[in-house]
């Protein structure tokens, strides 16, 4: 029975290696797929061969979650079919299209786990397209991976706890942090406290962070936003605004986003039915609450699927392997309903500690309307507000979709994985409509651009050769 | 909602280019319109086909139309208020062996009375003018006039004009029943409204054949769905539209900069949606460069398919129903019904209200086809 299922687990960051360590305990020998060097995900993103900093070091408290991780994923190479640096980007009738050192193939499967993660989710502000501006994820792998700052001098503005931890990681890692503009305001961060407490120790890191950021004297800032960078070659200058009015700070470096964005395209491309989730105040694919989704032996694990955290990342990848077990009348293991029990609990308390991240991590208030004409929201199409605006008056565009169509946004190189939050937003204030009756960019291949010139594409299983072993 | 009813000199069936013309230019001749459509006006073949606006290479019937449909592009903008990218870049129809020049050669002489002003060059000239075209080039066939136009933009227009010059248009409203009695159309929608029209017109698309037998008409129509890619935008290299003899290819240069690049055919993933197959968008990726190597560096960031409707004999249905008085049809384009999209709204504008049509639209009969369909079989063939 075994040899005849495929599984393939898309997304090597701490769901796909759970996920993936579930079906070897199990017996199945999975394919990893990946778009890194090396595996971890963002979160636990290694680095280079020849660097030689320590875990704790790179992963600070997370230290000892990131090796175990890694650990793990180590001593599953031999048992998986491993393939870094490769990006599906498509796929169709039992099969992913992959794309590998410029070569594309194709790989069958019979039951899949996506575990793609998520980006930063970017709200522009004037001069965001500056040299020097990055998102916090982005700021954040330049540090874990290349052990280098973006700048000398750097604003963090945003919000989210990725916010306080990006801004302790530079200040530890000895770089100036010269002010935090966190959107939210404090109110709303002691109002979110009884929610929080759900995950005691992950609120517990999050209070560290900000007592040690200000213990520093580095000025943490509420209810603040980030109006304009401006600079003649890069940043060097943001004026920032708050209740008193407008505020300069000079500065080389910006790192800014507001929580998350999950990366849903391939589960849209396999057909999998989306449902607006309230908390993620996002479409999402729908799942049960192991991760199974609408289409058969089609599961959904970690921040692809909604934004959770790396923790409950490791655990959604294990349920979803454990739902792919089941449903494939596998042996299972002794404790598997205890454990599955377990898992579905722990979730479940973690969304209500998202809840509590949802009341103490807000966007600027208003931020669409307070955006304005001239804010580039689409930088691949170089489409401002004003841009959306002016098309929605002139051809009553409602939803996203359609206004992609009128006036570009989203059209450009990224497909809109950057520009869609934002787009978004500007749509559903010039409309008065919802977040989600604006509906969701559909998705579409190739998930990331392919190039033209390939090898020729090898058959069903040729890209066999390229496993690692 | 309300079940209330409506009632119009003429109701339209379907907001691709076809019903949103017809529907501006009942307005023009000062009819009462409503239009019906299921999703959005244009969203569909008439948004998302490849935008070529080329006469050259139609079969000559459809050349009076297309000439016709010539002289309004001309006029778009005044017309919709927006040019919606609309250019005479040119369109080149390439021939890839002196076989396929050959055929070139004939259609520019068989088209001469039609006045496309078509000229032939060979491989060498071509390449002199257009020094980003490859060896395989063996000749082709020059249509200066022809041009390309965005797609997403023209049907919406068409639309937008209609509802400012007084026709309403209803999107995502689909027809759920229909029916005639005493010369008077009775359409349901899922919206709950009831429209009552002496006049139909039919202009749905891949899915007009549904109304069709509801009349007792069927036709042999089948879907066929093309494969669509997009590269990120290129600094300007390529002026013109281009086709291939014998099929295979089209490319473009939109305004932006993206080469909008199409051929092969996708597959029907239900029946409103479709996609390229990967097989297709390898092909069309291997060809395109073979013909154009500045594409060699270039990346595709997006593709996409959509669904079209053909007949046997890859021509549309155009004219007046055989069983229904006061039903016209309007449907059927094989994969090329933008051109001449808004002549046909036009000739059916007319059929509408004057009962003929200066244009001639005979070839295109619903009667050409028997009442039995059983014996026919319908393939849509490789592209144009």
């Amino acid at each position: 029975m075994t040899k005849l299922i495929k599984p393939v687990i898309v997304g090597a960051g701490p769901a796909g290696i759970r996920a993936a360590q579930t079906l070897v305990a199990h017996g199945l020998r999975p394919t990893v797929i990946d778009e890194s060097v090396k595996w971890g995900g963002q979160i636990y993103r290694q680095q280079p061969g020849n660097f030689s900093r320590t875990a704790k070091q790179i992963y600070g408290f997370e230290a000892g979650r990131a090796d175990a991780v890694l650990t793990a994923m180590r001593s599953l190479l031999p048992q998986v079919d491993y393939r870094p640096n490769t990006l599906v980007w498509n796929a169709e009738g039992g099969q992913l299209d992959l794309l590998n050192d410029g070569q594309t193939s194709v790989i069958d499967f019979t039951d899949i786990i996506i575990a793609t993660g998520a980006t930063d989710r970017i709200l522009p502000f004037k001069g965001w397209t500056l040299p020097g501006v990055f998102s916090l994820g982005g700021a954040q792998v330049a540090l874990k991976f290349q052990g280098c700052a973006i700048g000398k001098k750097v604003v963090f503005a945003g919000t989210g706890p990725l916010l306080y931890l990006v801004a302790f990681q530079y200040a530890k890692a000895g770089a100036n942090v010269v002010a935090i503009l966190d959107s939210s305001r404090l109110s709303l961060q002691v109002k979110a406290l009884p929610a929080l407490l759900n995950q005691p120790v992950v609120l517990a890191k999050g209070m560290y962070y900000v007592a040690w950021l200000k213990a520093q004297g580095i000025a943490i800032h509420n209810d603040a936003s980030p109006m304009q960078a401006s600079g003649a070659h890069g940043v060097e200058k943001l004026i920032w605004r708050n209740s008193q009015g407008d505020h300069t700070l000079d500065c080389d470096a910006i790192a800014t986003g507001y929580g998350l964005r999950s990366e849903s395209q391939l589960a849209d491309i396999l057909d999998c039915k989306f449902v607006f989730v309230n908390s993620d105040n996002a479409w999402m694919p729908q799942k049960d609450q192991v991760g199974r989704s609408t289409e058969a032996h089609v599961y959904l694990a970690g921040d692809g699927s909604g934004i959770q955290g790396a923790d409950a990342a490791e655990w959604a990848g294990e349920l979803a392997g454990l739902a792919l077990i089941e449903d494939r009348h596998i042996e299972s293991k002794a404790n598997h309903s205890l454990r599955v029990r377990q898992l579905t609990h722990q979730l479940q308390k973690r969304q209500a500690f998202g809840y509590g991240l949802n009341t103490a991590f807000q966007d600027p208030k208003s931020w669409a309307r307070q955006t304005t004409d001239d804010v580039v929201i689409c930088r691949c199409e170089e489409i401002t507000a004003g841009d959306i605006r002016t098309s929605v008056q002139a051809t009553g565009a409602q939803d996203l979709n359609r206004l992609k169509a009128m006036c570009r946004v989203g059209m450009g190189r990224c497909q809109g994985r950057m520009c869609g939050p934002a787009a978004t937003e500007i749509l559903a204030d010039c409309t008065q409509q919802s977040v989600q009756l604006v509906g969701r960019l559909r998705g579409q291949a190739p998930i990331k651009p392919i190039p033209f010139v390939q090898s020729p594409a090898t058959n069903a299983n040729g890209a066999n050769t390229k496993a690692a072993a | 909602m309300s079940n209330s009813t409506l009632q119009c000199d003429v109701a339209i069936v379907g907001g691709g280019i076809v019903g949103t013309s017809a529907a501006l230019a009942l307005r023009k001749l000062g009819k009462t319109v409503i239009l019906l459509e299921r999703d959005l006006c244009g969203s569909r073949s008439s948004g998302v086909n490849y935008g070529g606006v080329r006469r050259q290479g139609r079969s000559l019937i459809q050349l009076p139309l297309a000439q016709r449909a010539h002289a309004i592009w001309e006029k778009l903008s005044d017309l919709l208020g927006s040019a919606c990218e609309y250019t005479r870049s040119g369109h080149l129809k390439i021939a890839r062996s002196e076989a396929d020049l050959a055929s070139l050669i004939v259609y520019k002489e068989k088209s001469e009375p039609f006045g496309l002003g078509l000229k032939i060059y060979s491989g060498t000239q071509l390449r002199e003018f257009y020094p980003w075209l490859s060896e395989r080039v063996v000749g082709g066939s020059l249509c200066a006039e022809d041009g390309h136009a965005n797609p997403r933009l023209v049907s919406p227009a068409f639309a937008n004009a209609a509802i400012h010059a007084g026709a309403q248009i209803m999107e995502r409203t689909q027809v759920i029943e229909i029916s005639n009695s005493n010369g008077l159309f009775t359409l349901t929608t899922s919206t709950d409204q009831v429209i009552e029209a002496p006049i139909l017109l039919n202009c749905a698309g891949a899915w007009a054949s549904f109304v069709a037998e509801k009349f007792n008409e069927p036709v042999p129509m089948v879907s066929a769905h093309p494969t669509m890619a997009v590269t990120e935008p290129m600094p300007a290299f390529m002026s013109l539209s281009l086709g291939v003899e014998g099929g295979g290819i089209y490319a473009r240069q939109a305004f932006r900069g993206n080469c909008v690049i199409g051929g092969s055919r996708g597959f029907a993933l239900d029946e409103l949606r479709a996609r390229p197959s990967r097989e297709a968008i390898q092909l069309v990726l291997a060809r395109s460069v073979e013909l154009l190597p500045q594409l060699k560096h270039a990346s595709i960031i997006r593709t996409w398919s959509g669904t079209e409707g053909y007949l046997p004999d890859h021509e549309p249905v155009i004219g007046p129903s055989r069983t229904t008085p006061g039903l016209f049809h309007g449907f059927g384009f094989a994969g090329s019904g933008f051109q001449i999209g808004p002549a046909v709204g036009e000739v059916l504008a007319e059929l509408a209200t004057l009962g003929k049509t200066s244009t001639p639209i005979d070839e295109f009969s619903i009667s050409r086809f028997p009442s039995v369909l059983s014996s026919i079989t319908t393939t849509p063939g490789d592209l144009p």
